[in-house]
C-alpha cells in the first residue's frame, strides 16, 4: 500500500499493465516458451519414450542430414510453399476483389468461400481423396472421362500427388485470405479512388498504383500466416495418401509427417525433435524477414 | 433422541466406510483399435468377466486404426494410457524400445503351459523368458471369392482356384474393361494397404522356390531370381495381366463389398465383414498352390499390460487377460470376429475344421510363417515402395526388388545392431 502511495500516475499504470501482462506471460513462457526449449534438449538426447534419456550430442542432427530422405521431405515442405502461397494469394485476392464489387447477395457468396474454411481437414482430406480415385468411384476422372479425356492418375503419379494434395489446403484456405482481403480493400478510404476517378484514371491504373499499394500491410500479413501454414501442412497429406506415408515415393512427404512418423510410428523422439528444431529455425526466419520487411513499408 | 440419530449416522457411515473399501471396485482400462467385431466380441468378453468378477470393471476404449500406434505411445508415459491393450505382434519390437509394456508374471502366465497349449507362432512374444503378451486369436490367410462373378465369367462357382495358374487365368476371365480400357470390375483385388504384402513374403516367395528372410531373421533372403519371380507373380496381374488396377477402388474389401471385385486374398479377421456384405454370394477357398507347394501368413494381436500398471491394478490387469485367454473366450472371438483360437485344442475341434468357412483358414496355419518384424510400419512402407516403383516409377522388378532388399536389410542390420 506505502508502495502504491509513493509511485507516480504514470508508474502506476505501468504496474497495472503489468499485472494484467503477468498472466499471459506466463502461460506463454509454460505452454509455448518450455516446451520449445525442452525439444532443444531432448533432440540431443536419445532413449525410450519412458525412463532416462542418455545425452549423445548432436548425432541426432548429424544424421539428419546425412539421410537423403530428410533432405526430400524438406525440398517437398518448400514446394508447398512455393506452389501453395502465389497459387493461394492470387486466387483470394481475386475473388476478393470482384466480390468487393458485388452487392447482391455480397454476403451469401462470401459465406460461400469461408465455409470450406471451417470444415475439418480430415473429412475434407477423405472427400478430396476419393474425388482423385480413378473410375469408377473417382469424380474427377468420371468427369475426364465423359468428356472423353484420359484419366489422370492424381494421388498415384509422381508429378501430380504434391498438387493434387496441395489443392484442398488451398480451396480451404481461401475463404479465410479472401475474408482478410476484403478488410483490406475495405479500409482503403474512397476519396482516393473518387480523386482517381475526377482525374480520369483507368481501371488498371486504379488497381496497379492504388489498390495493390494500399494494401501491402494485409498482403504482407497473409503472406506471413499462409506461409508458416504451408510449411506446416500435414494434415492433407497424412489422411490423402496410403497409409498416411506421404507417398507415393515420398512425393508428397512434408517434414511436419516426417516428424510424426519420428516421433510415433518409429518412436524416436531426439530425431524428432531434431527435425523440429530444424522446422522451428526456418520458420522464425521467414516470419522475422517477413515482419521486417512489413516494418520497413 | 438426538443422540441415538447421531449414533447411526455414525454407524452408517462407518458401514459405508468398512464396505466401501472391502469391495475395493478396481477399474482397469481396455484399449484396442476400432474393428466393429472386435469391439462388439470384446463387450461381449467385458460382460461376461465382471459377472464373474465383480469387484472389477473394465473400462473399453478404441481408436481408429490410424490413431491407435500414436495414443498409446502419447498416452501410455504420460500415465493416462490403457492397463491391458492390444498390439499387433509386429509392434513388440518398438513397443520394447519405447518401454511401454511390461513382462507378463511367469507363476500365472507360465512360459511352458504355454507353449503347451498354444500354437508355436506365439513364441515370438518370448523376451527373456517371460511372455510380453498372449492372443486370443490368430489369423490366417485364404480366399473369398464371389459366386455370381464366377458364373457371369463362365467360371464353375463350385471350383475355385487351386493353383496360381487357376487363379491367372479366373482373374483375367473375370476382368471388365470399358471401351477405353478403364477397369470395371476386377478379377482379384490388389491395394496398397492389404494382405498382400505378407501373401507375396511368405506364401508366394516360398512357393516359387525362395524364402523371405534367413532362418534367424537377420538376413534379408528375397533378393534372388525366385523372389524376383514371386514378386512377379503379384504385379503382373495389373502389369501384365490387366486382371486388376492396383489400388483399384482404394481398398481391396471395399470393392470386393460393392462386387466389383472377384477374389480377395485376406485374412480370417475379415469373415465377420464379408458375412454382412447384403446380396453377396461367396465362398471361402485355401490359397492357390504352386508347383505343388502351399504356404500361408499366420499373425495375431495379442493383449498385453502396459508398463506403469502396478499394485491391485496389475493384479485385475493380469486375472483379465488370463479370461481372454480361456477356451471360452477363444470360441466367442471366433464366432463374433472370425479369427481362429490361438490354442489348437481349441481351433482345431472337429467341427471348426470341418466348417466351410473356418475349414481354409484353420487348414491353413498348419503350413503357416508369421514374418518377424523389427519395425512393421516400416517394412510395410519398404513394401509399398517397391511396388510403387514398379506401378508408377518404370523401375523393373528386378530392379526394385534389389532397392528393396537394400533397404530393409539396412533396417534389419541397424535393428540387431542396437
Amino acid at each position: 500500500m506505502l508502495l502504491r502511495d509513493n509511485m507516480t500516475i504514470s508508474q502506476k499504470r505501468a504496474a497495472t499493465a503489468w499485472l494484467f501482462l503477468l498472466v499471459p506471460v506466463i502461460f506463454f513462457m509454460v505452454v509455448r516458451f518450455w516446451p520449445t526449449l525442452q525439444s532443444a534438449w531432448i533432440s540431443l538426447t536419445e532413449g525410450p519414450l519412458m525412463g532416462p534419456r542418455e545425452f549423445v550430442g548432436i548425432d541426432n542432427y548429424t544424421r539428419m542430414f546425412a539421410d537423403p530422405e530428410f533432405w526430400t521431405v524438406f525440398i517437398n515442405t518448400f514446394e508447398y510453399l512455393a506452389i501453395g502461397l502465389p497459387v493461394s494469394l492470387f486466387l483470394s485476392f481475386v475473388v476478393a476483389y470482384f466480390l468487393d464489387q458485388v452487392r447482391l447477395m455480397h454476403g451469401f457468396i462470401r459465406a460461400l468461400y469461408f465455409v470450406p474454411y471451417l470444415t475439418t481437414a480430415v473429412a475434407m482430406a477423405w472427400v478430396w481423396r476419393w474425388f482423385y480415385e480413378p473410375v469408377p468411384i473417382g469424380l474427377f476422372n468420371q468427369i475426364l472421362s465423359t468428356v472423353g479425356l484420359p484419366q489422370q492418375p492424381f494421388l498415384r503419379s509422381m508429378a501430380q500427388a504434391l498438387p493434387s494434395v496441395l489443392a484442398p489446403a488451398i480451396w480451404a484456405g481461401l475463404g479465410f485470405q479472401v475474408i482478410i482481403f476484403l478488410a483490406g480493400l475495405r479500409a482503403i478510404p474512397d476519396t482516393y479512388y473518387e480523386a482517381a476517378r475526377i482525374d480520369g484514371v483507368g481501371r488498371w491504373t486504379i488497381l496497379w498504383e492504388i489498390t495493390l499499394p494500399l494494401l501491402k500491410p494485409t498482403l504482407l500479413f497473409l503472406v506471413v500466416v499462409s506461409s508458416i501454414g504451408f510449411l506446416r501442412i500435414f494434415d492433407q497429406v497424412y489422411n490423402m495418401t496410403v497409409d498416411g506415408q506421404g507417398g507415393p515415393l515420398n512425393a508428397t512427404r512434408p517434414l511436419v509427417l516426417n516428424i510424426y512418423n519420428s516421433a510415433f510410428v518409429d518412436y524416436e523422439m531426439g530425431y524428432a525433435t531434431a527435425q523440429t528444431m530444424v522446422l522451428f529455425i526456418v520458420l522464425l526466419a521467414i516470419t522475422v524477414a517477413q515482419l521486417r520487411l512489413l516494418r520497413s513499408k | 433422541m438426538i443422540r441415538r440419530l447421531s449414533q447411526t449416522i455414525a454407524a452408517t457411515a462407518l458401514g459405508a466406510l468398512i464396505f466401501g473399501s472391502s469391495a475395493s471396485a478396481v477399474e482397469i482400462e481396455y484399449w484396442q483399435y476400432y474393428f466393429a467385431e472386435r469391439v462388439d466380441a470384446i463387450d461381449q468378453l467385458i460382460e461376461k468377466f465382471e459377472a464373474e468378477n465383480p469387484d472389477i470393471t473394465v473400462k473399453h476404449t478404441h481408436f481408429p486404426y490410424a490413431q491407435y500406434r500414436t495414443k498409446v505411445a502419447a498416452a501410455v508415459p504420460a500415465g493416462e494410457g490403457p492397463d491391458v491393450m492390444q498390439f499387433y505382434y509386429g509392434w513388440l519390437p518398438d513397443y520394447l524400445k519405447a518401454g511401454l509394456v511390461q513382462p507378463l508374471s511367469t507363476t500365472t502366465f507360465s512360459p511352458s503351459a504355454i507353449e503347451e497349449t498354444f500354437f508355436p507362432i506365439v513364441e515370438r512374444m518370448k523376451v527373456n523368458d517371460a511372455y510380453m503378451g498372449l492372443p486370443t486369436a490368430v489369423r490366417s490367410l485364404a480366399m473369398f471369392y464371389n459366386k455370381d462373378l464366377f458364373k457371369k465369367a463362365g467360371l464353375d462357382p463350385e471350383t475355385p482356384p487351386a493353383t496360381y495358374a487357376d487363379l491367372v487365368k479366373a482373374a483375367t476371365a473375370i476382368a471388365e474393361h470399358d471401351d477405353a480400357g478403364n477397369l470395371l470390375v476386377a478379377g482379384i483385388t490388389a491395394t496398397p494397404v492389404s494382405q498382400d504384402a505378407h501373401w507375396w513374403r511368405e506364401v508366394l516367395i516360398r512357393q516359387f522356390g525362395g524364402q523371405p528372410y534367413s532362418d534367424d531373421g537377420t538376413q534379408v533372403a528375397y533378393n534372388t531370381p525366385e523372389g524376383a519371380e514371386a514378386l512377379h507373380a503379384y504385379t503382373d496381374m495389373f502389369m501384365t495381366h490387366k486382371a486388376t488396377d492396383y489400388g483399384f477402388m482404394n481398398e481391396s474389401q471395399a470393392s470386393f463389398a460393392a462386387q466389383r471385385a472377384g477374389i480377395l486374398i485376406d485374412g480370417s479377421f475379415r469373415i465377420g465383414a464379408v458375412q454382412k456384405m447384403e446380396g453377396l454370394d461367396w465362398g471361402v477357398a485355401p490359397l492357390p498352390s504352386h508347383d505343388g507347394i502351399t504356404s500361408n501368413y499366420a499373425s495375431y494381436w495379442v493383449n498385453g499390460i502396459s508398463a506403469a500398471v502396478e499394485g491391485e491394478k496389475l493384479e485385475a490387469a493380469e486375472k483379465f487377460l488370463a479370461f481372454l485367454t480361456t477356451d471360452e473366450s477363444m470360441q466367442l472371438w471366433l464366432d463374433v470376429v472370425g479369427e481362429l483360437p490361438a490354442k489348437p485344442a481349441v481351433a482345431l475341434t472337429e467341427s471348426n475344421a470341418n466348417d466351410p468357412i473356418y475349414g481354409p483358414f484353420i487348414a491353413g496355419l498348419e503350413t503357416a510363417q508369421t514374418t518377424s518384424f523389427v519395425n512393421e510400419s516400416e517394412q510395410r512402407k519398404i513394401w509399398l515402395d517397391m511396388i510403387d516403383r514398379i506401378n508408377i516409377g518404370g523401375v523393373s522388378v528386378e530392379d526394385s526388388l534389389a532397392a528393396a532388399a537394400e533397404e530393409e536389410q539396412k533396417l534389419l542390420d541397424s535393428f540387431y545392431a542396437e
